[in-house]
């Protein structure tokens, strides 16, 4: 099924029109819009990030549609943007489709590993090997034994971030509780802090006293109500400590930001293949800074640290929700 | 007897108020500093200006004329169907079963059978609101509303825990077998020599759309059904003096409009994605009621609407590629088309009225 002709006469159609600079990054931001407090919004910090200190420019759009997904990679394909970055798993397919098309485009995935295509950076995180480290940090600063996971939609990537949880949390105190709720059936469940507030209350009353918020959007408002309630929180993708200064235990970092911005520095000559960033290669981890020194004891530092390193040493296998479907640290 | 004649009703009123609708926008989009002619232009350029433009648009365009005769239809008997949205993502399912559960040796016969599914999922989610109303008085507008949720849960466990292959990061269904590949327009009018972009998502469904428009007419003005569905919806009581059984209009109006809903996925599932994502409506049920509202539940007035809507959809896209105007700017434009010509309908109905009241006037005199 060779679709040349018909893209190169439309190639040249666009480039007639749209007449945009040749070799700009482009990126392409998944439906929860650039502004989302946590995923895409990590990779627009290191988009920015790159533009701010090469003085470069780089195309973008937010989709609003699934249709639009193959749109905009042939859109940009073709109007020279090279690299093209996209983000989240839901692009895998639309460019599973495309990506033959325009072999001289580098596309970068986010998100994304499991593509036979020789044209394409996919970029996957460990998050359940974060997600470990501070369920470690939750069962042990927590005081009633029981700490919570508050997850967006009920997806099987959120489930790999509380799998990996659940296991850290278990791994410290074998009886710990662990409470898990999913925020919504609806895309608006990654942009609903009053519903995320309500849950961690919700969780409250069943004993949590640390929450973790995997969440998007919805994650402000979970740390904002532990923080008037009194209790500990998680934050997650990006460094969400200095919300609430003394109050959100730790978070769990997932450096969308790097990956996007070694990207676009390499532009054009972007090395392809699959890359997964786990703890090793400081893709995942989690934060510390002067706003929650006080809440990481040493011991607490002592037993993080000694997890981090046997988990990259292979001692300690974490768990990934996608191996079989399934977890057995925790039933969702 | 109305008083603005009828080619008025149907030509002046909307027109006006989609200029009106334009000049606001306009005034929006100089105010963040952007040249509103350009973004026009731009707009009407990407939406009608290639066949590429057209492929998104007609796309679009099929989703809202399946949701916009659905809420027509239910209009016509009054009965308020907000379960668009829920009945759509049933019927994906329904369509989803159909195309993956049976190796099907051609399109033609799958897409029959995945009508039938599609629109059998649909009217199976609007039968429990429908037989609530008629039954036990439960209002429509809650139960659709809440249905849409509900739809939105079912939808999310089936493809969590059900239909996803194993291993797979992403919850969606495997991709449909090549066999139910629906042909596109490209492969539709090549043949006739017409050279029909071949990237775009517009498929055969939009005949099966058109046809319903024709099939939705001929129901509603030309079937004693039809007429019992006009008269029930224009006094219960008075259809039931004559006769008529409000259960039975509202089960099969509500029937009828379920299933058109559930129609729309034979487009957005089987003709775009080829497989069901999380969320494939995106929200198409809910503007089949501008849609519907708009183009006055005429099925032809829901056409043109449907149209009108895939441009905003399709030029809004173009414009977030080539502008630094954000993407909630082009919401805010498809909001205002929605407010004057739904919401704000009398303030351009009643100065007309009075202007052709002292037409008439003079006439009589």
């Amino acid at each position: 099924m060779t679709l040349m002709k018909t893209f190169l006469g439309a190639a040249a159609a666009m480039a007639v029109t749209a007449g945009a600079a040749l070799a700009d990054p482009a990126i392409i931001f998944d439906l929860g819009g650039k502004f989302d407090k946590s995923f895409n919004e990590a990779a627009f910090n290191g988009a920015k990030r790159w533009a701010d200190e090469t003085g470069g420019s780089f195309r973008e759009i937010e989709l609003q549609s699934e249709a639009q997904r193959e749109q905009a990679l042939r859109r940009f394909a073709e109007a020279g943007s090279n690299p093209v970055i996209t983000m989240g798993f839901a692009m895998a397919d639309p460019l599973s489709a495309v990506a033959a098309d325009y072999p001289d485009t580098k596309f970068v995935a986010v998100d994304v590993t499991w593509l036979d295509a020789p044209n394409v950076r996919q970029i996957g995180f460990a998050e359940h090997e974060g997600s470990y480290l501070v369920g470690m940090l939750a069962a042990m600063a927590s005081k009633s034994g029981t700490v919570g996971f508050i997850g967006g939609m009920d997806i099987p990537l959120i489930r790999h971030f509380g799998c990996g949880y659940a296991q850290g949390a278990k791994a410290v105190n074998p009886d710990v509780k662990i409470v898990a709720n999913m925020t919504g059936t609806t895309p608006a469940a990654w942009n609903d802090p009053v519903k995320g507030s309500e849950l961690t209350k919700a969780q409250m009353s069943q004993g949590a006293d640390v929450v973790y918020a995997a969440a998007g959007g919805t994650g402000v408002g979970v740390l904002q109500t532990a923080a008037d309630e009194g209790i500990l929180s998680i934050g997650v993708d990006s460094n969400q400590n200095h919300l609430h200064p003394g109050k959100v235990l730790t978070s769990m970092l997932k450096r969308v930001d790097v990956a996007v911005y070694d990207a676009m520095k390499a532009g054009e000559n972007v090395e392809t293949g699959v890359f997964t960033l786990g703890l090793a290669e400081e893709g995942v981890g989690y934060a510390l800074d002067e706003n929650n020194a006080e809440l990481i004891t040493d011991e607490m530092k002592a037993a993080v640290d000694a997890a981090r390193e046997k988990i990259i040493g292979g001692e300690i296998e974490v768990e990934a929700y996608y191996t079989n479907d399934s977890c057995s640290a925790l039933d969702f | 007897m109305d008083v603005v004649p009828k080619w008025a009703e149907v030509t002046l009123i909307p027109i006006i108020s989609l200029l009106l609708a334009a000049i606001f926008s306009a005034i929006v989009i100089i105010a963040i500093g952007e040249d509103p002619l350009n973004a026009l232009k731009i707009m009407v350029q990407g939406a009608f200006g290639s066949t590429y433009g057209w492929g998104y648009t007609l796309y679009y365009a099929t989703n809202f004329m399946f949701t916009g005769l659905a809420f027509a239809v239910a209009f016509h008997a009054s009965l308020f169907n907000i379960g668009g949205e829920g009945q759509a993502l049933l019927g994906g399912l329904g369509v989803a079963l159909v195309c993956l559960l049976v190796p099907w040796p051609h399109w033609t016969i799958a897409l029959l059978f995945a009508m039938i599914g599609g629109a059998a999922f649909g009217a199976l989610w609007a039968a429990i609101p429908a037989w609530l109303q008629a039954k036990r008085g439960s209002h429509i507008v809650i139960t659709t509303i809440m249905f849409n949720f509900i739809g939105a849960a079912v939808l999310n466990y089936m493809l969590v825990n059900v239909l996803k292959p194993k291993g797979s990061q992403d919850p969606a269904t495997a991709r449909f077998a090549e066999a139910v590949h629906l042909p596109t327009l490209h492969d539709i009018l090549a043949p006739f020599g017409i050279a029909f972009s071949k990237s775009t998502p517009a498929n055969v469904s939009l005949f099966i759309a058109l046809a319903a428009c024709v099939l939705v007419w001929l129901l509603i003005w030309r079937t004693r059904l039809g007429f019992e569905i006009r008269a029930f919806g224009k006094s219960q009581s008075a259809a039931r003096y004559a006769g008529i059984s409000g259960v039975r209009i509202t089960m099969i109006a509500m029937l009828i409009s379920g299933g058109l809903a559930g129609l729309m996925a034979i487009n957005n599932v089987m003709g775009e994605a080829e497989r069901l994502v999380l969320n494939p409506t995106e929200g198409a049920g809910f503007l089949g009621i501008a849609v519907a509202l708009m183009g006055r539940s005429h099925p032809f007035g829901v056409f043109l609407a449907a149209i009108l809507f895939g441009f905003l959809y399709q030029g809004g896209a173009e414009l977030a590629f080539f502008t630094s105007i954000p993407r909630e700017m082009i919401i805010v434009i498809q909001a205002l088309v929605i407010m004057f010509t739904g919401a704000l309908d009398n303030m351009v109905r009643m100065p007309l009225e009075r202007i052709f009241l002292a037409l008439r006037g003079k006439e009589v005199r």
